[in-house]
C-alpha cells in the first residue's frame, strides 16, 4: 500500500490501518518500515468487534481477521474484502479496480 | 560388488524439509509465491521424486543399491512433511471466523475513535467527507502482533 500511496491520494482515498497493537509498537514498526499513512490502535478491540472481525486463538488473545473496507464520502461501505486465506494479502490493484468501477 | 549408497533417499528428504521451511522464511516475502505456494509444491515434487527414485532403486536393484530400510523410512517422513504443509497452507490458513455481521456493501461503516501511532485520537467519520474534493477512506484491518 505504501508504494501506491500517491496513487491513492490522487484518487482522493485516505488509507487507514487498524490493529490491536499498542501505539508504541506500531510507531516503532512504521518508522522502521517507512509507512506514512495513518495507523490506529484498537487495543480494546472495540472497533474490531463492531466490524465483526474478531479472530485469534485463546493463547494469542483477540486480534483482527484481515479485511478491507472502501468507505465513500457519506460513510457508506462501497466495497469490501474479507480475507479467506491467512496467506493471501490484498493488492492495491484490486482496490484501484474497484475505484475505477466507481469512477474514482 | 559394493553397493551404491543411494543417497537420493536422503537428498529427497532434505529437499522436502527445505520445501517446507522455505515457504515461511523465504517465499512469504513475495505475493507471487505467497498467495499460492507453487514454488514449494514444485520443491516437494522434486524432493518426493528423489526419494521415490531411491526407494525404487533399492527394491528393484537391491544388488546395486542399498536402502531397503532407509528408503521407506525417510520416504514416509517426507510424505508426512508434505502432508503437514498441505494442511497448514490449504486448510488451517483458511479457518476464519465467519464475520457474518461485518458491514456489507451499502451499509454504513461503524464509527470509532482510536489513537494513532503518536497517541492522538482519530475519529473515522472525520476522515471521509464530501466537498470540493470528495474524500474516501480505505480502512484496513490487519492482524497485528508485529
Amino acid at each position: 500500500m505504501q508504494e501506491q500511496l500517491s496513487e491513492f491520494q490522487r484518487r482522493g482515498v485516505q488509507v487507514v490501518a487498524v490493529s490491536v497493537d499498542p501505539p508504541e509498537v506500531t510507531l516503532e514498526h512504521i518508522r522502521k518500515l517507512g509507512f506514512t499513512f495513518t495507523f490506529l490502535s484498537d487495543q480494546q478491540h472495540a472497533a474490531i468487534r463492531s466490524y465483526d472481525l474478531v479472530h485469534g486463538t485463546p493463547e494469542e488473545g483477540p486480534i483482527a481477521r484481515s479485511a478491507e473496507f472502501l468507505i465513500d464520502p457519506q460513510g457508506i461501505v462501497r466495497w469490501r474484502n474479507l480475507t479467506s486465506d491467512y496467506y493471501v494479502r490484498l493488492r492495491p490493484e484490486q482496490v484501484f479496480a474497484a475505484l475505477d468501477h466507481f469512477g474514482r | 560388488m559394493k553397493r551404491a549408497w543411494n543417497l537420493s533417499i536422503e537428498a529427497g528428504f532434505a529437499v522436502s524439509v527445505f520445501a517446507f521451511l522455505s515457504y515461511y522464511f523465504i517465499f512469504v516475502r513475495w505475493p507471487l509465491t505467497r498467495d499460492f505456494p507453487w514454488a514449494n509444491l514444485l520443491l516437494f515434487v522434486a524432493g518426493l521424486g528423489l526419494a521415490l527414485l531411491g526407494v525404487v532403486r533399492a527394491f528393484r536393484q537391491p544388488k546395486r543399491y542399498q536402502g531397503k530400510v532407509r528408503g521407506p523410512f525417510w520416504g514416509v517422513f517426507g510424505v508426512l512433511i508434505f502432508g503437514a504443509f498441505l494442511y497448514l497452507n490449504f486448510w488451517f490458513s483458511r479457518q476464519m471466523p465467519s464475520a457474518a455481521n461485518a458491514p456489507a456493501v451499502g451499509q454504513a461503516a461503524p464509527d470509532f475513535t482510536l489513537p494513532d501511532a503518536s497517541g492522538k485520537p482519530v475519529t473515522l467519520s472525520s476522515l471521509y467527507r464530501t466537498g470540493q474534493r470528495d474524500q474516501w477512506v480505505l480502512l484496513i484491518f490487519y492482524r497485528g502482533y508485529w
